[in-house]
């Protein structure tokens, strides 16, 4: 391992020691709980869609959600493991056949829709 | 005046601050050894040596190793000077340490450009080029008239054209120390800096900006107890 992955691994331990990020790929639907800073007081928002994309580049990992805001699409770019993130939260997972579900930008409604992975909440208890 | 320090470029990576944002880091890593020093009764000014990197003894030619011998070093690859004030003289043959530079403070850092080869003048002097089409034939990205008419009936000197660019000496000022390593001997600074990896660069505290208070003086030096550290 060179010199800047081990500064990289160092970083990554050290902010997700008190949080954990679950396993999640593009396809499923997210909760991210997000601190926001106004002046002096903070407080966590919720945002919550789809991931459609996940890029996995170490520290620089970042994960894209998008959700239907009124009517209008909205995507959200997080980077994994900023600290402004309090937590991720699973709430569906999705069956896709692709790592980037950028085809579903063009389409609404019941074209949009994606399957459910059979039984991951049951696999989910049993581990 | 302090004494700057040499460090090799290792990459560039992001960090994480506590309000969340990213930054952008070049990791450098300190090698400095003093290797002799120069004096008012002397030399007639005052400046310290050092010398970075490592190499073998039986490429170092005579003098040199007699200079190493004498400040008690390994042999160096090269050296280079840093005028000092007469109080920031540093003690001959000790390290110099990350320590040097505190958290948050500026620095100006100088190294080796990247050799761009003959570049065309579009991409060493920013020129807009010719255009797609209307006529023009093969000379897209030329860089067009060169001067006036039969007066004065030559082109002026530093007229900007195609050429050799690349692998100079860049200075990039007021970089922002995010932190310093002084286990493994490394500077973060935030942004980049000149050169490839691996290649050497100058590290000084910022002509343009005021050191803060609680930097090491003379300098950070690898065994001891830095100022910042005492305070």
């Amino acid at each position: 391992m060179n010199l800047i992955q081990e500064l990289e691994q160092e970083q990554i331990a050290k902010l997700t020691e008190s949080k954990e990020i679950p396993d999640f790929k593009a396809g499923d639907n997210l909760r991210v709980h997000v601190r926001i800073t106004e002046g002096t007081r903070s407080r966590v928002q919720i945002y919550e869609g789809l991931c459609i994309a996940r890029k996995n580049r170490s520290i620089g990992s970042s994960f894209t959600v998008r959700k239907l805001s009124g009517s209008e699409g909205v995507e959200r770019v997080f980077t994994l493991y900023s600290p402004i993130l309090e937590k991720i939260e699973v709430v569906r997972r999705g069956r896709v056949r692709r790592a980037k579900l950028y085809y579903l930008r063009g389409r609404t409604g019941k074209a949009a829709r994606i399957k459910e992975k059979a039984d991951w909440m049951n696999k989910k208890a049993s581990k | 005046m302090r004494s700057g320090l040499i460090a090799q470029k290792v990459g560039m990576t992001h960090v994480f601050t506590a309000e969340g944002l990213q930054l952008p880091v070049t990791v450098l890593a300190v090698d400095s050894h003093v290797v002799a020093q120069r004096t008012n009764d002397k030399d007639g000014y005052t400046a310290v040596q050092l010398g970075f990197g490592e190499a073998k003894p039986k490429n170092v030619t005579k003098p040199l190793r007699g200079l190493f011998a004498k400040a008690k070093v390994e042999p160096k690859l090269n050296l280079v000077e840093f005028r000092v004030d007469d109080e920031a003289l540093i003690e001959v043959g000790s390290e110099l340490s990350a320590t040097h530079f505190v958290e948050g403070q500026y620095v100006d850092v100088c190294g080796t450009s990247i050799g761009k080869g003959f570049a065309g003048a579009m991409k060493r002097h920013n020129f807009g080029g010719l255009r797609a089409s209307h006529g023009v034939s093969i000379s897209h990205r030329s860089h067009g008239s060169t001067g006036q008419c039969q007066f004065p009936g030559r082109v002026f000197k530093g007229k900007k054209m195609a050429g050799h660019m690349g692998a100079t000496r860049v200075t990039i000022q007021n970089l922002t120390v995010v932190s310093v390593d002084s286990e493994r001997n490394l500077v973060l600074v935030k942004g980049s800096v000149p050169g490839h990896d691996t290649g050497w660069v100058r590290i000084t505290d910022a002509v343009k900006k005021s050191a803060p208070k609680g930097v090491p003086m003379p300098a950070g030096i690898k065994g001891s107890v830095s100022a910042s550290e005492e305070a």
